[in-house]
């Protein structure tokens, strides 16, 4: 009796500490409880439209807006020269560490690859020990379907739940004290070749889960789930008529060529959307002052463009939708007919700021295909599509007002036809790591690739005892001596600020941005650097025992202390030329990277690692 | 005295590791529900064709069974270690050392009879007309050479792709192509010989197949490719072993493509000529 009662005044505090933690926005107090909107330093015409991270880390981006931007900060210019590590821990998986931690309270939470086990730590206890471990046991058959390593993206926290996804297509929500089981939910099927990589972004009393599998022609798909049961809300294909996709009279999109009726059937030859790919395997983000989610989509099926002459909608688009009822309000094509494998599901940032000198709602995607696009999220229109990776020349820029790119016909591709020096590769001017928006200096914080490939001659391929000639794609570093880049793009302006060079390897982590005007961002070889988030200079930087493919992030300790967490661990798309299987004598293998990275195993052996910095 | 005791010994344990060696079994990579090719109760040709050569060898087989997924496959299993052969990999195939050639096949047109169709040439002006069935193929920048050839004359309308891959819970997912058409759904299909042959014995409506012309279309589109067995690049020993072993068998090989419907070019392999390589 007596300790019930201690309990409630316990949950009454917790409830009252919440309350006096917003800072008046409407909606769930627990998000702003999770930050602030009120950034020291913030540059005056910038407007963070969702709090940002402030002490605890409970989406995968750290916010619901996608800024990884945090508040804190004790760690700063001055001091990160002394950041020395205060936890390590290893995973013992040989796979790719992709996604970061979230910290809740005192916990800190991280999802492994493939077997996908959760992992809560204490830190409220020296040296962060393990709390509890969740093991989901997922169906073995899916590590056959993935196409690229058997990565995960990390969970989200929301209403006592730690949230993520399985290789096996399995939504699972856990409590994030028990590390109890609260609900699963099946949301694809392994047997037709999907596979979830993505962590999920929980907005109110809904989960949303995108499938991955672009590879194997499945449909790419949102779903929507009930956050306290699991159960389906709705979904949303990517291909296929309006009422597979959601569209109906709320949707107006900006531009002529994204309206139409059953554009998402009628831009592709008759039943090639069926298997039409244009899957979510990256980050999904929220705008609290128009309610409305964003995502971008991965590339269309099949992957050879001349089966499929047309626009094939909705593959490599941003599609913006009612959060409660699944509607489109507007989409936007960034690539129509795609040629080269580019996938658009990188991040989506909403932010208001001056836009030419007018206060705008932006959402700004900085592309796997090269450029910068700033658009309008409430209308979606274009305001600016800029080069931010230079050697990009698949396109010479875009046409603010039909959407449409200028394409460069020699840059085209079929098979049969050898294209030469196409720049970005398939696997970008930046892959799906997100980069980071500072309010503090405007700057959007870009982890950049110049890697570039050829469309070569033909070779003998197979397919489950089906033999074909294949096309074979290669890569390689672009000009200018480096591979990898970590581009500081000013956005009002929509030209580079400045940038950090990476000789070796393209930039295959995410970025975090701090009040403290570091940017913190790792390398495939294992450096894990901090550098000033006005000019660039190099501040601090450590070596960690693997390539990191993960995001950092940033959290306050119980001890009200500042700590910087981040994974390695080698793998991934192109990663995964580190793995001892993966031989480098072929140049064209894993779809073309080995071109690109042949040197990583030189630099890194793959291993999962959990790193906590603190000064 | 010492060393020739010591070489003696060398000897005996040579001789030991060898004789393990050859107790060892074979370790096959194969696709556990994939007919005509393989499945996990062994009932596919080259289930039955890596146990004869095995047995050539000395060895028993042991199966490591891996759904075949795409470009990493090979890496996966074979390059992986978890394994020492495939069955069936492309004769020109890069990735693994490949034996001489154990068949050499084509793809096929494949009807009902009661269509009465005459389909010869990817060049009949009659595929204007008919709903046409190819399997696809999502991962790789290029496609199966039918899903080429009607892109490639602007068929899209008459085109019907399924995927290769299709339902992995239900048995032999390639199979629903040719069901398509035994069923009525297709007026035609462009399939893999092996497959069409295999399953159009099993359907109840009669089936007509050709062999698809040109054998290699415009601008260059090959139909027919050879198969060979595939081993890791550094396992030279192991390939002239199964090389001799395909050898010994060629008849015997011959047969069982032929009792599961494969159409077979140069397909007088009991003469001991050898299919060619490209």
């Amino acid at each position: 009796m007596k300790r019930d009662s201690v309990l409630l005044l316990a949950v009454v505090l917790v409830a009252l500490v919440s309350l006096a933690g917003c800072s008046g926005m409407r909606g769930d107090p627990k998000l702003e409880a999770a930050g602030t909107q009120n950034v020291p330093g913030a540059q005056s015409d910038i407007h963070v439209v969702s709090p940002v991270s402030s002490g605890q880390w409970l989406t995968p981006e750290g916010d619901l807006a996608g800024t990884r931007f945090s508040t804190l900060d004790q760690i700063n210019t001055g001091n990160v020269k002394n950041l020395h590590v205060v936890n390590e821990m290893t995973t013992g998986i040989p796979h790719g560490h992709e996604g970061g931690p979230l910290v809740v309270n005192s916990t800190m939470y991280v999802v492994t690859p493939y077997p996908n086990i959760l992992i809560a730590l204490d830190l409220s206890q020296p040296h962060g020990p393990v709390k509890w471990k969740f093991d989901p046991h997922a169906d073995p058959r899916a590590v056959g379907v993935a196409c690229c390593d058997v990565v995960n993206r990390g969970a989200s926290y929301g209403d006592g739940k730690i949230v993520y996804t399985t290789l096996d297509d399995q939504t699972i929500a856990v409590d994030a004290n028990s590390g109890k089981e609260v609900w699963r939910t099946k949301v694809g099927d392994p047997n037709l070749g999907e596979t979830i990589t993505s962590a999920p972004l929980i907005v109110k009393n809904h989960v949303y889960v995108g499938n991955a599998g672009g590879e194997l022609g499945v449909r790419g798909k949102m779903v929507a789930l009930d956050l306290g049961s699991g159960k389906e809300v709705w979904r949303a294909y990517n291909t296929g008529p309006d009422k597979d996709v959601l569209i109906g009279s709320d949707f107006k999109p900006f531009y002529k060529k994204d309206q139409g009726k059953d554009l998402g059937a009628a831009t592709w030859p008759p039943d090639q959307w069926k298997l039409g790919g244009s899957t979510i395997w990256g980050w999904i983000t929220y705008d609290p002052e128009l309610n409305q989610i964003y995502y971008g989509t991965g590339n269309p099926g099949a992957w050879n463009p001349d089966l499929r002459p047309g626009d094939n909608k909705w593959s490599l688009s941003v599609i913006a939708r009612d959060p409660d009822t699944g509607q489109a309000k507007w989409a936007y094509q960034f690539t129509p007919h795609d040629e080269w494998d580019y996938d658009e599901i990188m991040e989506n940032i909403a932010v208001d700021m001056n836009w030419h000198g007018q206060p705008r709602k932006l959402l700004i995607h900085p592309a796997r295909n090269g450029f910068v696009f700033v658009l309008d999220r409430q209308s979606g229109e274009l305001l600016s599509a800029e080069i931010f990776e230079k050697s990009t020349n698949w396109a010479s820029g875009y046409d603010l007002h039909t959407g449409l790119p200028h394409k460069v016909p020699e840059k085209a591709t079929h098979q049969g036809k050898i294209t030469e020096n196409i720049c970005p590769s398939s696997t970008g001017g930046k892959e799906f790591v997100p980069s980071s928006l500072s309010p503090r200096t405007g700057l959007l914080y870009i982890p950049a690739h110049n890697t570039c490939m050829n469309y070569q001659a033909l070779q003998a391929n197979y397919i489950s005892g089906t033999p074909y000639l294949g096309a074979s794609v290669k890569m390689f570093p672009g000009p200018g001596g480096f591979q990898g880049e970590l581009v500081a793009w000013d956005v009002k302006n929509a030209k580079p600020a400045w940038s950090v060079k990476e000789e070796k390897f393209p930039v295959y982590s995410g970025v975090l941005s701090t009040a403290g005007d570091v940017v913190f961002y790792g390398t495939m070889d294992g450096w894990f650097k901090a550098v000033d988030a006005r000019t660039g200079a190099p501040l601090w930087q450590y070596k960690t025992a693997s390539g990191i493919i993960g995001n950092p992030m940033t959290f306050t300790g119980p001890d009200g202390k500042q700590y910087v967490a981040v994974y390695a661990g080698i793998g991934g798309w192109m990663g995964a030329v580190a793995f001892p299987s993966l031989s480098t004598d072929d140049p064209y293998a894993a779809l073309g990277v080995v071109g690109a990275m042949k040197e990583i195993k030189n630099y890194s052996a793959p291993g999962g690692m959990l790193y906590v910095f603190g000064l | 005295m010492c060393s020739a005791s010591r070489i003696l010994a060398l000897i005996a344990s040579a001789g030991l590791s060898l004789a393990a060696l050859r107790a060892a079994d074979l370790r096959i990579c194969a696709d556990p529900n994939n007919l005509p090719f393989s499945n996990q109760q062994q009932q596919g040709f080259d289930n039955q064709i890596a146990k004869l050569i095995a047995a050539d060898l000395g060895k028993g087989v042991t199966y490591v069974w891996a759904p075949e997924r795409g470009e990493s496959f090979v890496r996966k299993t074979l390059l992986a270690r978890r394994c020492d052969v495939l069955m069936g990999v492309p004769s020109a195939y890069r990735d693994a050392l490949t034996s001489e050639p154990y068949y050499r096949s084509t793809y096929v047109f494949l009807w009902r009879r009661d269509r009465n169709l005459q389909i010869r040439s990817l060049n009949d002006p009659a595929l204007h007309k008919l709903r046409i069935g190819v399997h696809v193929v999502s991962d790789d920048a290029s496609n199966l050479p039918p899903a080429q050839a009607l892109a490639n004359r602007g068929l899209f309308r008459n085109m019907v792709p399924y995927s290769i891959y299709g339902d992995q819970s239900k048995p032999n997912p390639p199979a629903t192509l040719i069901d398509a058409v035994a069923q009525g759904k297709l007026d035609l299909a462009i399939a893999w010989g092996p497959l069409a042959g295999f399953f159009a014995q099993r359907e109840a409506a009669p089936l007509a197949m050709v062999p698809v012309s040109p054998q290699v279309d415009r601008p260059f589109l090959p139909f027919t490719f050879s198969l060979s067995i595939g081993v890791r690049p550094s396992d030279k020993n192991l390939l002239r072993s199964i090389n001799r072993a395909l050898e010994h068998h060629r008849n015997e090989i011959h047969k069982i493509l032929e009792s599961y419907g494969v159409p077979l070019l140069d397909a007088d392999l009991r003469a001991g000529n050898r299919p060619s390589r490209y």
